[in-house]
């Protein structure tokens, strides 16, 4: 999974001219920025006013390394990576008591889902912490049989994080099938075909959705465009 | 005072296929008791849930919508999701849709590739909400068979059936289901973490995590006196179910308290069997002082 590592030399150009953003990070956060403004809504993470009602609110918020106050505050002085290495977006539940608390009506949890995005475009993960790998085989059954098996998932996700927990799991697992609450085997749906077709045309919308920049030329702005 | 029986398009979902099994079987036979037809949808596939969000935004809102423009097909007037993760993914699917004419195109333009087509009208209802706005409390008051005297159960919302935006109840402190078990006798205990998460599915990500929130909603619950906690989503009764052992274990406690789905409860209410309602499927065992019939 070695997706391509965005930006050119990491930290090298960074800080010889005050205020700019090294290549990396602008790289990320053009790519977020695309991702959260497909979200309806996604551009009032300007208007935060860094009061922490989102962090008081969380259920999970003890876990984080990074709490989502500071995940905004973050984002704001231009560094995205730091997100995106920490266990934080990958910790949300998604419960959505943050989205509902906001004073500002910040979307923080689907914020997060797009820094989820960026993470998966870009490759950037926590260290040693796969556990986007379950989101990542999510998609990969669903795909192939059109709906989540909850076994093949967990096999799947467990044999890549941590084969020795299963073990742990046979217990509970055995109870459950006792009792007809595991399915065996994944079942396709009729209608894969039509997905399987839906997919191909996203691969088709890929393409970089560049914006255009228009070159700045002395005398178009300003006092001395108008004389 | 009904014209024509109501009929729903019924959206199950993954879970409900496998470990939510009882919910799915209790849910059919409360809906038969109360004379409503649930026509379930074809060839439905998976909402996407919490995970697809995270790798593609247009596709998981086209996979979404597929089942959306199916159930429009079905000229249906609401579609009954049981799930929590289905119910609040179907509605964010419709709600993004509205709001944002650039994934609409997006996701109309995959859809056509797949021959379908979505015009915004499907309802995405839950059970819950439909029980208590539609049926109505006086209604299901009137079919029961058994009083629920005696039950002191903890109401368990769960976070997803309320949020993010405003349902059909309060997103901090919903009711509906108190007063619809009220009114059949049972008693709900002060139960302040209704809608508190359970940690969905970090338990596979980060149990320790998992166990701590999963500990607290069952210490609340048995603090105040419940007899069971009463859920409306499948992953919350698999966690509050599945890891009281566990949850015992690490934080001293002795967990012993039945989890069932809201339908259960009201099934046996109903009159139904715990075999039509799926009991024997728990992992933990209910039992109902449900001597007194209602006259």
């Amino acid at each position: 999974m070695a997706s391509a590592r965005v930006g050119l030399e990491p930290r090298l150009e960074q800080s010889r001219i005050p205020g700019a953003l090294p290549a990396t990070e602008q790289a990320l956060r053009k790519k977020f920025l695309e991702e959260s403004q497909l979200v309806p809504g996604g551009d009032r993470i300007s208007r935060c006013l860094q009061c922490g009602t989102c962090t008081g609110s969380c259920p999970v918020s003890y876990a984080m390394d990074i709490s989502p106050r500071m995940v905004i505050a973050l984002f704001r002085a231009g560094q995205i990576e730091e997100i995106l290495r920490s266990r934080t977006i990958w910790i949300c539940a998604s419960c959505y008591m943050c989205t509902t608390r906001c004073p500002q009506g910040i979307k923080i949890t689907d914020l997060l889902y797009a820094l989820k995005r960026t993470a998966m475009g870009t490759g950037l993960y926590p260290d040693r912490l796969p556990v986007y790998a379950l989101s990542k085989n999510f998609v990969r059954v669903v795909n192939r049989y059109g709906r989540n098996h909850e076994m093949l998932l967990l096999l799947l996700y467990y044999l890549r994080r941590n084969p020795l927990a299963l073990f742990r799991l046979l217990p509970l697992g055995f109870a459950m099938w006792k009792r007809g609450r595991i399915s065996l085997f994944p079942a396709k749906i009729e209608g894969i075909q039509t997905i399987r077709q839906m997919l191909a045309a996203s691969k088709a919308l890929e393409m970089p959705r560049e914006k255009e920049e228009v070159p700045y030329v002395e005398g178009t702005v300003g006092y001395r465009a108008v004389g | 005072m009904r014209e024509a029986p109501m009929e729903y398009l019924y959206y199950p979902g993954c879970s409900l296929e496998t470990s939510g099994k009882p919910y799915d079987e209790s849910l059919r036979a409360v809906f038969r008791v109360l004379g409503i037809e649930l026509k379930t949808l074809k060839d439905w596939n998976c909402c996407g849930a919490t995970m697809y969000m995270s790798v593609d935004e247009a596709i998981s809102l086209a996979i979404s919508a597929r089942n959306l423009a199916l159930a429009e097909q079905n000229g249906c007037r609401g579609l009954i999701a049981p799930c929590s993760a289905c119910y609040t993914v179907l509605l964010k699917t419709n709600r993004f849709l509205k709001d944002s004419p650039e994934l609409k195109s997006k996701v109309d333009h995959l859809l056509a590739q797949g021959g379908l087509s979505y015009n915004l009208t499907v309802q995405v209802r839950h059970p819950l909400d439909v029980l208590v706005n539609d049926v109505g409390g006086e209604t299901i008051a009137r079919a029961a068979k058994r009083s629920l005297a005696g039950v002191c159960f903890a109401p368990y919302y769960g976070c997803q059936i309320v949020r993010p935006e405003r349902g059909f109840d309060d997103r901090e402190f919903p009711m509906t289901m108190d007063r619809m078990f009220e009114r059949l006798g049972a008693t709900s205990v002060y139960f302040p973490l209704k809608t508190r998460c359970c940690g969905g599915m970090l338990m596979t990500k980060f149990p320790d995590v998992a166990l701590n929130l999963v500990n607290e909603l069952l210490d609340c619950a048995t603090e105040n006196g419940a007899q069971c906690i009463i859920t409306t989503c499948p992953l919350c009764q698999v966690n509050l179910e599945a890891y009281q052992k566990r949850a015992s274990k690490k934080f001293g406690k002795s967990y012993d308290i039945p989890v069932l789905y809201f339908t259960q409860l009201l099934g046996l209410a109903l009159g139904c069997s715990e075999t039509e309602l799926g009991m024997q499927r728990n992992l933990t065992t209910f039992k109902a002082p449900l001597a007194a019939a209602v006259a």
